[in-house]
């Protein structure tokens, strides 16, 4: 099963099993827009229930907070997280708050599915990686799948959260091969960060993409002799940080991976809460991050080619730790 | 006032034409066709959303009251005759000016109070103040103070009730300023192309916080938005409850038989600031006091009054004698929000995410 085929076929067990499980997004009857991950979705359930919608969206996502509080479980799609900017309101000035400032008496109950969609000269406004944004908005759990299983499943967990769920895929995984296990229904709330590679020399934090990248480097540097331990950390909010610490109490030694920006991002958020809860003497060097540099995507590929992170240099950073 | 003198943009054209003018409709509300109970009862629910909010705005004054309070003393007729054909389980969601859309429907006013003071016993424990009501056993769902932004979630309400297929309705409060906000015209699209039941309240007071709509848009007609997506629409004198209502009962016979939204334009005043009990006091920027004199004589309260009492349906203390009992009602409902606990601190936790920590 492909990443692309587990998306695909979460939203498979959703609709079959669910009735009040719905989507609406833009390009929903299109491969274009959304690659294999909801081939004839439409054709299969409706599309009453697949919603291609106009280019709004901001309505569409305001409209799937309103329907969840009727008893539906939307799941609302931006084929780009770029565009989903225009619903950012929504996502968190409304469905991360109404919780909170209603007293607890109800809870948008919908998942906001955002695709990163990166590289192929597109440019700035086509690849951009904004999980550490959400990723600081208290009530909006937000979730990443590495694994074809992952995509599956904490898809299925999201829709079923009683809390609003940012679930961010990422197109450079979608022909990712995984071995098809039976569907299991989580409770998003229990889920957090796995061990995908157990090591002794130094641990590596990542989400998504970024984890292949770690388990490619892991492989790499296997065979010099380093033994690298891959925290996937899966849910980056709200966080479970025990996983990742203790994982570097073992090793001693901590690299974030990151696919975003390093300013305020997310691998410094790893950095500090292993810091944070690790003594001075569990550390045999600083911790360090991979992130992008501080700059938009370019297009011209030369400038891709150094702009995004290679299992290479996460290699590198590997070896100046030991 | 002439164009030039008030720095009006240029080109902007009147589309309202006496529906703007204070000094239009200062007379009897026509009554033609109404049952004086039907009227005195809309009129009780005026006075009640009347005395509430000068209650609030005293406690605004005073301090005792610390949120954010904004007003809608003036607009009552709106609130009132749009909510005369909703069930309780129908669907209304307002913003930041919505005591009188939650109060309209049925709720209640120790929670209003309880809110407004940050108790436990407020609609939302406490938590919200009062821009942030909620009453779903009245149909209130939610209220708002970012411009615009319930209407594509009553939207989304309203794509609820047509797939559970039981003929129920949403509505949509919002001011004259959110047709400034883009998300106004996606959710009209939205609703339009999908057939929803939603209804559209746009309550012009011709004033977005301190702005008139002179300096806002090019014409003072909000229900143009309302053509442009192909969905029937009345404009109104939002002052004249019976018009209101009448008008609501039109669209919302529409929208439970499946025929789609439609859209209310109530042209109306807030006869106080933007936000707090002080009549113009935003940013700096006043009201023509003439222009506030003059609305005042377009009082909904006062002219419905006259109407009954022309008619011989209600006796010429009749508003005092109402006034008197709201005002004890009021009293007494803040008494009890007073002597009421504040949420437990614990709540700053437990209510981040459902099943409470993490």
């Amino acid at each position: 099963m492909t990443y692309a085929e587990g998306i695909r076929a979460g939203f498979g067990y959703l609709f079959k099993t669910y009735p009040n499980v719905f989507a609406i997004g833009q390009g929903l009857w299109s491969p274009w827009y959304v690659g294999a991950s909801m081939t004839d979705l439409d054709k299969e359930f409706g599309r009453e229930r697949v919603i291609d919608s106009q280019v709004s969206e901001l309505s569409t996502t305001g409209a799937a907070v309103g329907a969840s509080l009727f008893g539906y479980r939307p799941i609302v799609i931006h084929p780009r997280i770029d565009f989903m900017l225009l619903a950012v309101d929504q996502i968190v000035n409304q469905a991360a708050k109404w919780h909170h400032m209603l007293g607890g008496q109800v809870s948008p109950s919908l998942v906001i599915r955002a695709i990163i969609n990166r590289g192929g000269e597109q440019g700035a406004q086509h690849s951009q990686a904004l999980h550490s944004w959400f990723a600081h908005i208290p009530g909006l759990r937000v979730v990443m799948p590495a694994t074809a299983t992952d995509a599956r499943d904490l898809l299925i967990a999201a829709t079923l959260s009683n809390d609003p769920v940012l679930y961010i895929d990422d197109r450079w995984l979608y022909d990712w091969d995984d071995e098809a296990t039976p569907i299991v229904e989580l409770d998003l709330a229990r889920q957090g960060p796995l061990v995908r590679r157990q090591g002794t020399d130094l641990t590596i934090a990542a989400a998504s993409f970024s984890v292949r990248l770690a388990m490619q480097a892991a492989e790499e540097l296997a065979k010099q002799g380093i033994s690298a331990e891959v925290v996937d950390v899966r849910v980056l909010n709200p966080i479970d940080p025990a996983p990742i610490v203790e994982s570097v109490r073992k090793t001693g030694r901590l690299l974030a991976v990151d696919g975003g920006w390093r300013t305020c991002g997310f691998a410094g958020e790893l950095l500090a809460l292993a810091s944070e809860s690790l003594p001075s003497s569990t550390w045999k060097s600083p911790p360090r991050r991979v992130t992008l540099v501080d700059a938009p995507a370019p297009t011209s590929k030369p400038l891709e080619d150094a702009y995004y992170t290679k299992a290479s240099d996460v290699v590198a950073a590997a070896q100046s730790l030991i | 006032m002439a164009t030039e003198e008030c720095g009006y943009a240029t080109g902007f054209r009147d589309t309202l034409g006496a529906l703007a003018n204070p000094k239009a409709f200062t007379g009897a509300i026509d009554l033609a066709q109404v049952e004086s109970g039907w009227a005195v009862s809309k009129l009780r629910e005026m006075i009640r959303i009347r005395v509430a909010e000068e209650f609030v705005g005293e406690l605004s004054e005073s301090g005792e009251a610390r949120c954010p309070c904004h007003l809608g003393i003036g607009q009552e007729a709106v609130a009132v005759g749009v909510s005369a054909h909703l069930k309780s389980s129908d669907r209304v969601f307002g913003a930041h000016r919505s005591h009188s859309h939650y109060l309209a429907l049925g709720g209640g006013l120790t929670e209003l109070f309880g809110e407004v003071l940050g108790k436990e016993i407020g609609s939302s424990k406490g938590m919200g103040g009062s821009m942030h009501l909620y009453g779903p056993e009245v149909g209130f769902h939610g209220s708002v103070p970012i411009v615009g932004a319930t209407i594509p979630i009553a939207t989304g309400a309203g794509l609820a009730c047509k797939m559970d297929g039981a003929g129920g309705i949403a509505v949509s409060y919002f001011g004259d300023g959110a047709a400034e906000e883009g998300l106004l015209h996606e959710s009209l699209n939205m609703a339009s192309i999908l057939k929803l039941p939603v209804i559209f309240v746009c309550e012009n007071n011709l004033f977005s916080s301190h702005l008139d709509i002179h300096l806002r848009q090019p014409q003072n007609t909000i229900a143009r938005f309302a053509t442009a997506h192909a969905m029937p629409s009345h404009t109104v004198d939002g002052n004249d409850v019976v018009a209101v209502a009448r008008a609501t009962e039109q669209l919302v016979a529409r929208a439970r038989k499946g025929e789609g939204p439609g859209f209310l334009e109530a042209v109306t005043y807030r006869w106080r600031g933007h936000v707090g009990a002080k009549e113009d006091i935003d940013v700096g920027v006043r009201r023509h006091p003439e222009e506030l004199v003059a609305w005042k004589h377009r009082d909904p309260v006062r002219r419905l009054a006259d109407s009954l009492i022309a008619r011989g349906a209600m006796a010429v203390d009749g508003v005092a004698k109402i006034t008197e009992e709201m005002s004890a009602d009021c009293t007494e409902a803040i008494d009890r929000a007073r002597k009421a606990p504040y949420p437990p601190v614990s709540n700053l936790l437990d209510f981040v995410y459902q099943r409470g920590g993490k």
